[in-house]
């Protein structure tokens, strides 16, 4: 079984977000897999290692700089990549469209991504490409089993935990729970630079999306500070609940 | 042109608070307001949308909308799109609500803003502020196309009081059993007497200070007493005292509570990002360092396993 993992390249969880002539700056920045996408890649090394997938390509749409994050996938064990050229103000739609037609080509029996990525956090693109595709999808899973052409998914739903069966060839979108990602061996990292990665270009399609403005949120300003006996701290603090907050206690 | 739509968020014939968030929001506008509900035995719910705005309310009633499928539920609202061109259509930020957006987007080529935190949607046009990078910057974009689409993020607005008509429009059934792709083996509903986080008013969180299940007790003592829900922060998810769909932060959830209690939680970076727009911030810490103090508006530099159990007999008292 061909499995395909879909990544993207994103600014560490840890970065501090400072704005540049009106557009977020990206200046000494560490960029990292989306931690969602790393937890795809892993299920799919995992899928691999139980002998249900058979090869793992990663692919990425993007600048050439997205070709860390599949050198990094490499290097943790997918076989192959693909880096899809693409101007990277490229909408959801633009995305999934260029992602698609590459996932096409290949013809895969599973596509993998991370059900949101932890820059713009539009979890969009994995459903988009399912409905280009054609294939059924199930999305924010926590754990897969693939058996009789078919993939039996739990997923993180509203309100509890859905086991979710569809019929492969599909798409599944991950959950960071799901699983541990490895770190690369050094061994793994020498063998990456020796995977093969295809570039294609992305097909042309126009933005349904249009920026108009990017701003920082006000910032949130220090109010009260007590240090003080943990008896005085608490009764300032129950005050302050009852009096200015006005909680409601059952 | 037939104004705004609101897709409905019900389970079991329980809607969603943030299905009347949206309806009162929208009504406070000039444009006609419409619920959307698809269900098994759902047209009962009419005066309930009514009474918070909703002008018109669409059902599609059917069996085979009786529990939420992607398949079937894209199927039903593009043919109904197609039918009664709405010029907006909103969907709650929630795990249906995205899920069906994004594939409905796709099917009819069209943008969608997710996850937004405010709206401005007149004359078919749409503008929404979207929370990026987990609340550390805002992005204004408007989607273009007909009709707009976008999903709205549970507890932005307010539920008001203006009711609309709740007129009942009956909408033929258009997905077929072809359309269903998903079949669902099992439901295991979350047990838990407490608020769901991403809806509660007020949240009560408990981080790596908590040092392990003891901690997490006090903070679900106080949680309970308040009628809140209970938080973490990566550290005490990752120690295993929480569980992951409990995480507060940049990998976890954003919540918008009108308290939010920081317990034992220094504040980093990716936990600040899911919870900084919260209306009043209460932390305890031992740390007069800790980062959580630059964002609170009431901090107290003690250790929980002290304040907690007095602060609980003062809010009783």
């Amino acid at each position: 079984m061909k499995v395909i993992v879909c990544v993207k390249q994103t600014f560490d969880t840890e970065a501090k977000i400072e704005l540049k002539d009106g557009k977020i700056s990206d200046a000494g920045i560490n960029l990292i897999i989306n931690p969602y996408d790393e937890v795809a890649v892993e299920g799919a090394i995992q899928l691999k290692e139980k002998g249900v997938a058979t090869e793992i390509v990663v692919i990425t749409a993007g600048s050439d700089k997205g070709m860390d994050a599949i050198r990094t996938a490499l290097a943790m064990g997918a076989d192959r990549g693909i880096l899809v050229k693409q101007d990277t103000g490229a909408d959801e739609y633009a995305r999934a469209v260029a992602l698609a037609a590459a996932i096409k080509a290949e013809n895969p029996e599973l596509v993998l991504a991370g059900h949101v990525a932890a820059d713009d956090g539009s979890s969009q693109v994995p459903t988009r490409i399912a409905e280009i595709l054609g294939f059924p999808h199930v999305n924010v899973i926590t754990n897969i089993d693939i058996a009789g052409g078919k993939a039996t998914c739990t997923t993180e739903a509203d309100g509890g935990t859905a086991v979710i069966e569809v019929a492969i060839p599909a798409v599944v979108s991950s959950q960071v729970s799901w699983n541990e990602p490895r770190y690369p061996s050094m061994k793994g990292i020498m063998q990456a630079k020796k995977k093969p990665v295809a570039t294609v270009d992305a097909v042309a399609v126009d933005n349904k999306i249009k920026i108009v403005e990017v701003s920082l949120p006000a910032a949130k300003t220090a109010g009260i500070k007590i240090e003080d006996d943990a008896d005085v701290c608490a009764t300032k603090l129950a005050d302050w609940m009852k009096n200015t907050v006005k909680v409601e206690v059952k | 042109m037939a104004g705004t739509w609101v897709f409905v968020e019900q389970k079991d014939g329980n809607i969603r608070k943030v299905t009347f968030e949206m309806l009162s929001e929208l009504k406070k506008g000039g444009d006609e307001v419409s619920a959307v509900v698809f269900g098994k035995g759902v047209e009962g719910l009419a005066p309930e949308l009514a009474k918070f705005g909703a002008d018109k309310v669409y059902v599609a009633d059917d069996a085979i909308f009786a529990s939420y499928n992607t398949g079937a539920f894209v199927a039903q609202m593009a043919a109904m799109i197609k039918e009664f061109s709405p010029n907006a259509l909103l969907f709650a930020h929630s795990f249906n609500g995205r899920d069906m957006a994004s594939r409905l987007a796709q099917k009819l080529d069209a943008g969608l803003a997710t996850d937004a935190v405010a709206a401005d949607i007149s004359a078919g046009k749409g503008i929404f502020t979207r929370s990026i990078y987990a609340g550390k910057a805002l992005a204004k974009v408007e989607v273009t196309g007909s009709p707009v689409l976008a999903t709205i993020r549970p507890g932005v607005w307010e539920v008001g009081s203006t009711a609309g008509a709740g007129a009942v429009v009956k909408a033929a059934v258009a997905a077929t059993a072809g359309d269903v792709y998903q079949v669902e083996k099992s439901f295991a509903a979350t047990v838990s007497a407490r608020p769901d986080l991403a809806e509660a008013a007020v949240v009560v969180s408990g981080g790596r200070g908590c040092k392990g299940p003891d901690g997490i007790k006090l903070v679900e003592q106080l949680a309970d007493l308040l009628g809140a829900a209970v938080g973490g922060s990566r550290a005490s998810i990752d120690s295993g005292w929480l569980g992951h769909e409990l995480q507060v932060g940049q990998t976890g959830k954003v919540v918008l509570p009108n308290l939010y209690v920081a317990c034992g939680i220094s504040g980093a970076i990716q936990h600040l990002a899911g919870m900084s727009s919260s209306k009043f911030i209460a932390a305890i810490n031992t740390d007069t360092e800790a980062p959580i103090f630059n964002v609170s508006d009431f901090g107290v530099v003690s250790d929980l396993f002290k304040v907690i159990p007095i602060l609980v007999s003062e809010l009783k008292k």
